[in-house]
């Protein structure tokens, strides 16, 4: 039997000369193809003798293994070739902007009144709404405010007719909802927050004929003004995420409200003026049927564009209802 | 309210400094909203008088004048004023004065020694202008400070009265206020009746005695209405804001303040008969003070004569019997009329007068009398006459019924612990006369307060005399319930976040439009209209949100956007019989390319299709849109061939569409303009997903072609395969639309996508075919559609 070992060389360099793997069967059939080099010495096996065979079928197989471990390689590292190729061809510049679908946002106003919700829910109080073109009564009338009461010539409204107005305040809809409440035979505790857009006849650089406001109103048996107090600077402490933040109380006038205070926050050093508030009037839960022997409640009114300008530092007012994208599109 | 400090200080004894003071009234409900010092800040300025002035040699506009400052030698001095002269009192700065922005020096001017400035009103901060200097009374001493002779260490107080507040609408009312804030005395002079030095009385019949309580009235004769009024009373009216006008109408308008009584003086001479106090009747009018000539109305109270109207009682005096220069004899009139007689009176005439705004809030009618006494004996003192008796008509007076304040409920309402002690000593302070008894106190208003009829009115008092400052912040403590969190209504925030990501921009526009847009945009003809609008371009209700986006649209392009994709949540408002009613519309508008620029997307403009599939999101995708049906509409808005009116459940409830070529051009938009509208109702309701089982078989799809007339909606023929239920189809849709070659003329090509799945065995060739069969044969009889091959 000759000697195969010269094939294991030959068959190695075959391979590597084999650039694909079209060429890499090409080769592989020169040795281990039905006609190939090796196959054509395993065949020779039968002429040899039962005594010669054995040794000889063990060289051929030796320098079989040792082609096909070579083939295996190279297989491999043509695949690794290919694959890497394939790779570089697919490579991107992944620093390339994004395909831009370029999302909208809200308007600022609303982020505030979602928060404002979003925290008041966290207590307990739910939202309520009322009509934007209201009833002289619920404007007035039901909030202790009678017909000729100075405190009507405050409030700048706008008349739709002799009975209509345009809500100047939130206020009306704690009327309506207690109303509404006591006819469905709801009693308190009642804990609501009432956002929305409220009218004024006044246009300047600090006052808008539109604009929003909350109302809340929490009636309970036991509820103090110091309740109020601490509900009010809650509220501002987490709305501007700001734990030194105090607010102040002044005495002031509201005909719905006894004894009613107007709402300062400190800020920078000074006070801002923030809202009103105060304890529910007895006149108003008497147009509603409350008995204000048993129950008390406080109830507050917050400006939604005040509390705006201050969370995000927008220093006029006017930008809310200009609408010009440049603004709106920073509260992303 | 506006008032000196110094007056105010010379009622009441205070230790506060003047911000401590500003401080304090602030924080118990009187808010000061500003405090300015009446000159500014400046040292060694006297009282100065000019004994000669001769023209400067070298400078045509200065003079150098002798001036005697109360030394032993007069002093030169260069003064350019124009009003300097020989005689002149005026103030002057001496050498190391220090004024507002200059420090007095000894100096040359044009080669001629100075040796100190004479000063106008503006170099010492007392006025914003001046034309010379300012000229200072013949009594002026020389050589006195000009801060103490003018009186200018004295601060402008203006408070912020809440309208319950009345009684401290008179320096006397503000003092009283203090006094009880701080426990501070007061120091009212004691005001005496005047003995009458004739006889002499004029009628007074008061009609209306409820509109009218008390009346008095008195003749004093002989008076020199051409008297000066003294510069102590100028300067005091003048730091209340009020100018001097004449000795006997400044006297009445200093007792207004001084005592918070309106008064009026009539010239006698030109009063015929009694004095009525009564109701107008028809027909008549009168002459105002202000030249107004106003018919009256019958629920005008008047003071009246034999000839008519005299004067709008509590409001204004009349023309006719208005003093003179030339009044000898008046008739002074003090009178206590009700607030709800006043109220309301002078906003009708489109003015408020200083007595129409303390009536209708509440005069002192304890202080009636004493008014009248006070400004009789200034006139005695200023314009001289002889006075005579007093008339009072005096009926019932409000009633002062004592109000109950119970300790239990003052806690309680407050949420502070208060001994009994400290509220008797408070309501002591206040001047409330009161009684205790189980620790409940009964309490009666003076009659200078109108605001406390109630527990709450005293609760309120003992509060801002306690201070809110003292009141703690102290969360409530109740208990904790869930709130109810409903699954199938939707919050419009999730609305909101959809059209997010769908590339929408919140916006806010005002809910009142310009009528044109709501004519002719919206062919709305008869909009709500405001009464009282802001602008002539916000006088109506807006019935659509369009408006709006529009004009931000177009606000935005001329700010050289290019894209804008807009939504607005809000209230539009319609009337019907006489009632008005509001539903919250969620409106969007698209305008600009569907996608950014960029490198990644080609830059194709948005279509209808674009917008319809944000309104689908917004409709709520497969869950809700089985039951949404997009009808070929018109819209006077939009164009008439791509405009759908969008059907939920048979119920219109919106709109999509391209705005009109016409408005197009209209806003000068350069690219269409695509606008959506649905009611936010409509959208918020969504079903509760109900599991149905899965089938374990495989579906199977057959796709075809039909061809059938160009003008059938697509809608209507997925509508009418839903509508039939064949069996074994669950699902048809479409995937391509074509014409063209191929596709006979007016005619369309519909590839639909079939579909089929049984729950209960595996489907054959053959059931499918059926299946199939059953379909074109639907199609064919409502479509006259065919199989395209």
């Amino acid at each position: 039997m000759a000697d195969l070992t010269h094939l294991i060389a030959e068959a190695e360099a075959d391979f590597i000369n084999s650039a694909s793997m079209n060429d890499l069967e090409i080769s592989k059939a020169k040795y281990l193809g039905k006609s190939g080099s090796l196959t054509d010495a395993l065949k020779g096996l039968g002429k040899l003798s039962a005594e010669e065979r054995p040794a000889a079928g063990a060289a051929i197989n030796v320098v079989k293994q040792a082609i096909e471990a070579a083939l295996t390689a190279r297989r491999e590292s043509i695949l690794n070739a290919e694959q890497a190729k394939q790779l570089a061809q697919e490579s991107i510049d992944v620093t390339l902007p994004a395909r831009a679908q370029s999302p909208g946002g809200l308007h600022p106003v609303t982020l505030t009144l979602k928060r404002v919700e979003e925290l008041f829910h966290s207590i307990g109080f739910e939202v309520a709404t009322g009509p934007e073109i209201e009833t002289d009564f619920y404007n007035f009338t039901a909030l202790n405010i009678p017909e000729d009461h100075p405190a009507r010539a405050m409030h700048d409204t706008f008349y739709i007719d002799e009975a209509n107005v345009l809500r100047t305040h939130t206020s009306p809809v704690q009327a309506r909802y207690m109303e509404n409440a006591l006819k469905n035979n709801q009693t308190p505790p009642f804990k609501i927050i009432a956002p929305g857009r409220v009218y004024r006849v006044d246009s300047d650089a600090t006052h808008s004929p539109m604009f929003h406001q909350v109302e809340g109103l929490w009636v309970d048996e036991d509820i103090s003004f110091a309740n109020l107090k601490g509900v009010v600077q809650d509220f501002l402490q987490k709305f501007f995420e700001r734990d030194d933040l105090t607010v102040r109380f002044r005495p002031s006038f509201f005909p719905f409200t006894e004894p009613s205070a107007e709402m300062d926050m400190s800020w920078n050093g000074g006070w801002l003026e923030i809202g009103g508030c105060g304890m529910v009037h007895p006149e108003v839960f008497k147009h509603v049927n409350i008995d204000s022997e048993k129950y008390r409640g406080f109830a507050f009114g917050l400006g939604i564009e005040r509390l705006t300008m201050l969370r995000y530092g927008v220093n006029d007012l006017r930008h809310f209802f200009n609408n010009d994208l440049r603004f709106l599109s920073q509260f992303k | 309210m506006q008032f000196s400090e110094n007056w105010l200080r010379s009622l009441v004894n205070t230790d506060l400094d003047s911000q401590a003071l500003s401080h304090a009234l602030t924080m118990a409900g009187l808010e000061v909203e500003e405090m300015q010092p009446v000159a500014a800040t400046f040292s060694k300025v006297v009282v100065a008088k000019i004994i000669s002035a001769e023209k400067h040699p070298d400078a045509d506009r200065l003079q150098v004048c002798q001036v005697d400052v109360g030394l032993s030698a007069p002093l030169q001095i260069v003064c350019g004023a124009s009003n300097a002269r020989a005689g002149l009192i005026a103030p002057c700065a001496l050498v190391g004065a220090e004024l507002p922005g200059i420090s007095i020096k000894q100096a040359k001017v044009r080669g001629i020694e100075s040796f100190g400035m004479m000063c106008s009103s503006k170099e010492l901060g007392i006025t914003a202008e001046a034309t010379g200097l300012l000229e200072l009374d013949s009594d002026a001493v020389v050589g006195q400070d000009i801060r103490e002779y003018l009186d200018l260490d004295d601060h402008l107080f203006t408070l912020k009265l809440t309208p319950n507040r009345s009684d401290c609408l008179s320096l006397t009312g503000i003092a009283r206020d203090v006094a009880a804030i701080t426990g501070a005395t007061t120091n009212f002079a004691a005001i005496t009746p005047i003995t009458a030095e004739h006889a002499e009385t004029k009628q007074v019949i008061v009609n209306e005695s409820v509109a009218c309580p008390c009346y008095c009235g008195r003749l004093i004769r002989g008076i020199n209405a051409q008297a000066a009024t003294p510069a102590w009373m100028v300067k005091r009216l003048e730091r209340s804001g009020l100018r001097s006008i004449s000795v006997v109408v400044d006297i009445t308008n200093y007792v207004l303040l001084a005592l918070g009584q309106p008064m009026h003086a009539f010239d006698a001479a030109k009063l015929r008969g009694d004095i009525t106090v009564r109701f107008a009747s028809g027909g008549e009018s009168i002459g105002l003070l202000n030249d107004q000539t106003i018919q009256l109305k019958s629920d005008d109270l008047l003071i009246a004569d034999a000839n008519g109207p005299l004067a709008l009682a509590g409001v204004m005096g009349g023309q006719s019997s208005a003093v003179s220069d030339a009044t000898t004899d008046i008739f002074l009139e003090s009178a206590f009329f009700t607030p709800a007689v006043i109220a309301g009176k002078a906003r009708r005439l489109g003015f408020s007068t200083d007595s129409s705004y303390r009536f209708e809030r509440g005069v002192d009618f304890g202080n009636t009398r004493n008014a009248i006494e006070y400004a009789t004996s200034l006139i005695k003192t200023l314009c001289g006459g002889q006075v005579g008796p007093v008339t009072e008509v005096l009926t019932t007076l409000p009633a002062r019924d004592s109000v109950k304040l119970r300790m239990s409920r003052l806690v309680s309402v407050l949420g502070i612990s208060l001994e009994q002690q400290n509220v008797a000593q408070l309501l002591t302070q206040l001047g409330f006369a009161f009684e205790c008894a189980d620790d409940i106190f009964s309490v009666t208003p003076p009659s200078y307060r109108f605001d406390i009829t109630i527990e709450e009115d005293l609760i309120e008092e003992i509060a801002r005399l306690h201070g809110y400052d003292h009141i703690p912040a102290a969360p409530p403590v109740a208990a904790l319930n869930m709130l109810a969190s409903p699954e199938q209504h939707l919050h419009l925030n999730q609305l909101r976040d959809g059209l997010v990501s769908a590339g929408y921009q919140e916006v806010v526009t005002y809910s009142f439009v310009d009528e044109s847009w709501e004519r002719d945009l919206l062919g709305n003809h008869s909009p709500i209209k405001l009464k009282n609008p802001i602008a002539s371009n916000l006088s109506v209700m807006r019935t659509s949100l369009w408006g709006g986006l529009l004009d931000t649209l177009t606000y935005n392009l001329n700010r050289k956007q290019e894209r804008a994709y807009l939504f607005e949540i809000g209230a539009v408002f319609h009337q019907q019989a006489g009632t008005y009613h509001e539903t919250t519309r969620v409106s969007g508008l698209a305008y600009g390319s569907a996608k950014p620029e960029q490198w990644a997307a080609t830059n194709a403009d948005i279509d209808f299709f674009d917008v319809k599939a944000h309104v689908d999101t917004l409709l709520g995708g497969d869950g809700l849109l089985k039951q949404v049906v997009y009808e070929k509409s018109e819209h006077s808005a939009l164009h008439p061939g791509q405009t759908a009116r969008i059907l939920l459940n048979g119920k219109a409830v919106g709109w999509l569409g391209k705005l009109h070529p016409k408005w197009q051009q209209h806003y000068d938009l350069a690219k269409s303009t695509y606008l959506f509208e649905l009611d936010a109702d409509a959208l918020v309701n969504r079903a509760l997903p109900v599991y149905q089982e899965v089938s374990k078989l495989l579906p199977v799809r057959r796709d075809l072609a039909i061809v059938l007339d160009e003008n059938i909606a697509v809608q209507t023929v997925l509508n009418a395969i839903n509508k039939e239920n064949i069996p074994l189809i669950a699902d048809v849709a479409l995937f391509d639309l074509y014409q063209g070659k191929g596709v006979p003329e007016s005619k369309k090509s519909l590839a639909l996508s079939v579909l089929m799945h049984d729950t209960q065995k595996t489907l054959t060739d053959g059931d499918a075919d059926t299946a199939i069969a059953n379909l074109l044969q639907l199609l064919q009889i409502k479509f006259d559609a065919i199989l395209r091959n």
